[in-house]
């Protein structure tokens, strides 16, 4: 703590949990994206990972609710959000667009992956036979037609999801970009901002993880598909670090009273998660050496470790602009006159270990998925399965 | 005996509506009481509560804060407040000093607050009382996702602590600090722990016609409480005399406590 705080601010209220929030909804969102620029928009070299993208979408979205639930004083109140919600507030559509976007990317999988579950319930046996005859819910309907359909609906749900994806996060960037009390967070950029670095974080985290499971399969990366993932990224990383750039260009020139306290914010107090790792490691050094594998011949081994090496830096400058916005706009005090001070805890419900373990959950619910409905087209899988014949679907 | 499944329904439905009708007679005769027993007929329709402080009467004796902590029940650490005092000190060479040492709790009178300051060359210095300043366009309810803080018709900004959920949002929207969440320990009159509370006016006192505690307790005069809708009350007879200021007016949450003796440089 330094200088003047009010006294009640010597708490932060937003701590570990509400930074991992916002960073998992973002992959929510960038992952989807990845897989409806396969389902919507046709860009075939994407369709290795398309399947992928989606089922880890919705591994992390099912823990999205997760921190914020038990970051709550009194989480047994959560369901007050549907039950009496306040509409004016921007926290109460939470609840309906999480919920919203469930169904849609529910509804999406499972038409995706209709007909291998259908193939699993006649090539399976016993509990696996239960599992899957469940998932199927009763509908063993594929031929050729159902399929055109099924492909149908599936552009549909691909379509709606977008904007339902863009909501979800640009909700997020609401959330803060409208307290009008912290000068750090209230810019109407805020929403935006969020949204280009949740579909950067997502590209990335399709990426990072696309490699280790290639090399846990022991099957070969498509590198067309590496390469168009690397692309994409720097696309939209490129913009993220326009905006987030304009974002503080526009605060230091128009130098409100609140600026001596930003500068002395991102220069001082979180210079090393703002400038060192969300900008410098996080953004441009990606940038860069990313660009360089594009220009100069390498070796598919090499770019593969390029880029899996840059992509994961993306995502640790991501979750350090998570935590900058979230945490450092609770160090300035509002009296504009100190700064509080957060370490995160080791333990406790707010701790570190508590966030490790939420930030793990998607991961075991991804490869129970995987393990189930194997997201991959190259049928690598056991043998005793019969070839899936997917009619007029694209392959 | 045999009964029809006609007679059922029928003496079915009959004994349902009844035992409802039945039911609902203790809680009807609760509320026709209740409405009865307003204590004197409290009509909150007809006051609109505003509230002045005097920075310039301020002595930093702290009383205001004790009165509040012991009033509402407020845990006695200096981190939960419903209100505190500051102390602003300007020194010639233009800097400008600001502390609250345990929210004023314990006043500034003894050492080592008292001395704190000695060895600069002070140009002037004065307190400045602070509270919830009951925002006519308060940006706390506008956030608050389940409408558990609310504004009351006769313009106070309330919490209800059995429907909070603890989220914390109406603390980060708010501009001026009034905000805090109760710890574990049980504190205030409700017995509520793990979510927001705030100044109130003391609205259990003013509803019942007597001013909040730290007005009551002020021995400066530089807390002022009233009525604005009343022509007669100190309140609005200070307002039709007195230059005043509001905090952080730039932000359009439109406070009603009114200060006199504004300073730039104080939020």
């Amino acid at each position: 703590m330094e200088g003047f705080l009010f006294p009640n601010e010597g708490i932060i209220e937003w701590d570990l949990l509400i930074v991992i929030y916002p960073f998992i909804t973002g992959l929510v969102a960038g992952a989807f994206i990845v897989s409806s620029l396969y389902h919507v928009f046709g860009i075939t070299s994407l369709k290795p990972v398309a399947r992928f993208s989606l089922i880890t979408a919705l591994s992390f979205l099912l823990v999205t609710p997760i921190p914020l639930q038990i970051h709550l004083g009194r989480p047994e109140r959560a369901l007050e959000m549907f039950l009496t919600p306040n509409l004016n507030s921007a926290m109460s559509a939470f609840g309906y667009i999480w919920f919203f976007y469930l169904l849609i990317v529910l509804g999406e999988v499972w038409f995706v992956f209709r007909p291998d579950i259908v193939k699993y319930v006649h090539s399976s046996e016993g509990l696996k036979k239960t599992i899957y005859s469940a998932l199927a819910l009763g509908v063993y309907e594929i031929s050729e037609a159902e399929l055109a359909i099924d492909h149908k609906i599936v552009k549909v749900l691909a379509f709606i999801g977008i904007p339902t994806a863009f909501l979800l996060h640009g909700y997020v960037g609401f959330i803060f970009g409208a307290v009008k009390a912290n000068p750090w967070w209230s810019t109407p950029l805020m929403p935006i901002i969020f949204l280009m670095s949740a579909t950067v974080s997502g590209i990335a985290l399709l990426l990072v993880s696309y490699v280790v499971v290639s090399k846990i399969r022991k099957t070969p990366i498509d590198q067309a598909c590496l390469r168009s993932l690397s692309l994409w990224l720097m696309g939209f990383l490129s913009i993220n670090v326009v905006l987030e750039g304009l974002e503080v260009f526009s605060m230091f020139y128009e130098a409100e009273e609140s600026w001596a306290m930003i500068s002395q914010l991102i220069t001082e107090k979180i210079s090393i998660s703002y400038i060192g790792i969300q900008f410098i490691s996080g953004a441009i050094m990606p940038l860069f050496v990313l660009g360089i594998v594009e220009v100069i011949g390498l070796g598919g081994n090499e770019k593969t470790v390029i880029r899996f090496l840059a992509s994961s830096l993306v995502l640790v400058g991501v979750f350090a602009m998570r935590w900058n916005v979230v945490i450092g706009g609770q160090l300035i005090s509002k009296s504009l006159r100190g700064f509080s001070s957060y370490i995160p805890p080791v333990f406790g419900i707010s701790g570190l270990i508590t966030a490790a373990v939420i930030m793990a959950m998607p991961f075991v619910i991804l490869a129970v998925l995987m393990y189930l409905i194997p997201p991959w087209y190259d049928e690598a899988q056991p043998a005793r399965r019969e070839p899936l014949s997917f009619g007029s679907r694209p392959r | 005996m045999k009964i029809s499944r006609r007679d059922f329904i029928k003496n079915g439905a009959k004994g349902l509506v009844g035992g409802i009708i039945v039911s609902s007679v203790p809680s009807l005769v609760r509320d026709i009481a209740a409405a009865a027993s307003v204590p004197g007929s409290y009509d909150w329709e007809k006051h609109y509560w505003g509230f002045v402080c005097d920075n310039e009467r301020c002595i930093g004796c702290g009383k205001c804060v004790v009165a509040c902590k012991l009033e509402n029940k407020v845990h006695w650490e200096p981190e939960y407040n419903r209100t505190w005092v500051e102390r602003y000190v300007f020194t010639e060479d233009d800097k400008v000093f600001v502390d609250s040492p345990n929210a004023g709790r314990d006043g500034f009178a003894k050492e080592p607050i008292s001395t704190k300051y000695d060895g600069l060359n002070i140009r002037k210095s004065f307190f400045v009382p602070k509270l919830c300043n009951q925002c006519d366009n308060p940006p706390c309810v506008t956030v608050c996702p389940v409408g558990a803080t609310y504004k009351t018709k006769d313009g106070v900004v309330l919490v209800d602590q059995e429907h909070c959920i603890g989220c914390r949002y109406c603390i980060q929207a708010c501009p001026y600090g009034a905000r805090y969440i109760l710890p574990d320990t049980s504190g205030t009159h409700f017995g509520q722990v793990r979510v927001v509370d705030k100044c109130t006016w003391c609205y259990h006192r003013i509803t019942k016609g007597l001013l909040p505690a730290c007005v009551e307790v002020c021995p400066a005069g530089a807390r002022v409480f009233g009525d604005l809708e009343d022509p007669t009350s100190p309140v609005r007879r200070i307002l039709s005399e007195k230059r005043v200021y509001v905090l952080k007016p730039e932000l359009g949450t439109e406070p009603k406590v009114y200060y006199i003796g504004f300073e730039k440089g104080v939020y």
